[in-house]
């Protein structure tokens, strides 16, 4: 009787098993339905760079047949209005905001991420790590305006024939704003430096400077590199700050005390003006947007480059 | 002469501790910059602004003179942008991090989409503005609407909340998902109810910093025509729209003082907001930090 019972059992669950795969239930097929859906999601990613690339080529083309590549990257005169599009100033004042910001960002960036990785304490790191992460979540906004209504009141006590709008304290401030990015990459990578070999030169008397420079910092290079690169490609990419401190004359300087346009300044000038769609200043837009594009793009890759390429194994 | 040997060895042994004392301050110093420079910006940024935030501030709107002008419209509108951004990029996102952490097999085309978001990511920000003016404003013939401004932002922070997604289902330790296999359960249950249930605490808190980054975002929003002066609230997704942080770029480059004080009022409320997301994301993190 006990058999019985068992085998009972036994044929229900089977019963129940081969019934329940016979049946199609819903369950089965969203089981086939949700990876296509969620394959779609990811689609949207590769189909964003598509219509970047596809928005700036399309719109740059219908420009270049409106004004001749040639004399857009040659021509150094840049006044749309009235009818010169010579990209070169723009890029000049790009370059200019970008080389005073890199030179305010890296030996700060790189100090700090120093003393952050070698000297500092727990405690101490906790402390400052995150007050640089709110550093870095400040609105760029906020940063153009600080900019113009205090950073360049004192250059311009300092410095008393500065105009109000000049290239000095937007790169600057721009420089400020990337001074996390430096610090908190290259500190990642002066912390992959395994401690053996700090051990090491500190067995062999070195100080902690000597460790420093002559043991972690080589060691790092290229993390600190790839950080410097990535950092200066978000200062070429920096649209407000420069736009709200460093003035709208689009002029080939290299002189930090004059007012400049950068490329991103000219594009939200332009979008913020009366400007007719279909219009060459409309199209102008996009020349302009790619030639940014092509500058970020390139500096990111390099940075990808530098960080595969002469990646240090331990 | 050995005495003599010994002093030197000890006079530059000395020197080189000095310069490493030297050495420390000066990175300390630079590293304090940075507070210095934080402590100073928010320091002037409540003695400008703080004079003219109060209650009529804050529900006014926009007005030709600073003592009547308001920050309404932008506080709402960039909420209502911030449901789209939330809806649209966490639904594309998060399922992006489940298909390449849970289906995509090891293939050129995955590598290839992971590459991609590691590219758009760095992809200025004004760029992605191009892209809505083109996509969203013209070819879908949205206009300079709320929903061609969400739309561009959510693309904008996409990459954020998917590399957050991915860490945090990364982070589902592989027994329970073997566990649940191991019950009977489908891949699709397993996905469901155990790893995505896991990985929400993650997913939260990376996708509230996403959006305190997109709140904060003013030039893509120039590009796809935020206005600067709005007098109505925005009644769909399809009606004319400001945000926060246009009114600030719009007030601060007025030439007179006081609309830079105002300006300043406008930065105390967005940094407050931005305070409060950021603090719900820590206390996020704090509550469900445990080991799983």
């Amino acid at each position: 009787m006990d058999k019985g019972l068992q085998t009972e059992g036994k044929l229900n669950v089977q019963n129940m098993i081969e019934k329940r795969m016979q049946t199609k239930t819903l369950g089965q097929s969203l089981e086939k339905i949700v990876p296509w859906f969620l394959l779609l999601c990811a689609i949207v990613s590769v189909l964003t760079t598509v219509g970047i690339l596809f928005t700036l080529l399309r719109e740059s083309i219908g420009f270049f047949s409106e004004v001749s590549i040639i004399d857009f990257y040659t021509g150094t005169e840049w006044s749309p209005w009235s009818g010169s599009f010579g990209v070169a100033p723009l890029i000049g004042g790009t370059l200019l905001i970008t080389l005073i910001a890199t030179i305010t960002a890296v030996p700060l960036g790189l100090m700090a991420a120093i003393f952050l990785s070698e000297y500092a304490s727990d405690k101490a790191r906790r402390i400052i790590k995150p007050i640089l992460e709110v550093l870095a979540g400040i609105p760029t906004v906020v940063y153009g305006y600080f900019a113009l209504t205090f950073v360049t009141p004192i250059f311009q006590a300092i410095i008393p024939d500065l105009g109000i709008f000049n290239a000095l304290s937007g790169g600057f401030v721009v420089g400020v704003m990337i001074i996390p990015m430096v610090a908190s990459l290259s500190e990642d990578a002066m912390n992959s430096v395994p401690n053996a070999l700090r051990e090491g030169a500190y067995g062999l008397g070195a100080t902690k400077h000597e460790v420093v420079f002559k043991v972690v910092l080589p060691a790092a290079f290229s993390g600190i590199v790839a950080s410097i690169v990535l950092a200066i490609s978000r200062a070429i990419g920096e649209t407000m700050i420069v736009t709200i401190a460093a003035g709208a004359t689009p002029s080939l300087t290299f002189n930090p005390t004059d007012s400049i346009q950068t490329m991103t300044a000219f594009i939200v000038q332009a979008a913020t003006g009366d400007t007719s769609f279909g219009s060459t200043i409309y199209y102008s837009l996009y020349a302009v947007g790619i030639t940014l594009f092509i500058f970020t793009l390139g500096m990111n890759l390099i940075a990808q480059y530098i960080s595969r390429k002469f990646r240090e194994e331990y | 002469m050995l005495g003599q040997s010994e002093q030197g060895i000890i006079k530059r042994m000395n020197g080189r501790i000095r310069t490493n004392r030297i050495l420390k301050g000066l990175f300390f110093l630079a590293t304090t910059f940075a507070l210095v420079f934080l402590v100073l910006l928010f320091y002037r940024v409540l003695t400008q602004g703080i004079g003219y935030l109060n209650w009529s501030y804050i529900t006014s709107f926009p007005a030709p003179y600073p003592e009547e002008a308001g920050i309404w419209p932008g506080i709402v509108g960039s909420i209502y942008m911030m449901v789209i951004v939330a809806i649209v990029s966490v639904i594309i996102g998060v399922s992006t991090a489940i298909y390449l952490e849970e289906y995509a097999s090891k293939n050129k085309f995955t590598d290839f989409i992971r590459v991609n978001i590691q590219n758009l990511a760095g992809v200025p920000s004004i760029v992605f503005g191009l892209l809505g003016l083109t996509f969203f404003v013209y070819m879908f013939n949205f206009g300079y609407t709320l929903i061609a401004g969400g739309l561009t932002m959510a693309l904008l922070i996409l990459p954020v909340i998917v590399v957050a997604a991915q860490e945090a289902i990364r982070s589902v330790p592989s027994e329970i998902k073997e566990a649940s296999y191991g019950m009977g359960a489908s891949k699709l249950q397993t996905i469901g109810r155990v790893i995505l249930p896991a990985s929400i605490p993650g997913i939260l808190t990376g996708t509230i910093i996403a959006l305190s980054r997109a709140i904060g975002e003013t030039a893509p929003l120039i590009i796809v025509g935020a206005a600067t002066a709005i007098y109505t609230l925005p009644d769909s997704v399809l009606a004319k729209y400001t945000v926060m942080p246009i009114q600030v770029y719009k007030w601060t480059s007025r030439p007179q003082e006081e609309w830079q004080f105002v300006a300043g009022a406008g930065i105390i409320v967005l940094l407050v907001v931005l305070l409060l997301m950021n603090s719900i994301a820590v206390l996020i993190r704090n509550k469900y930090q445990r080991r799983l």
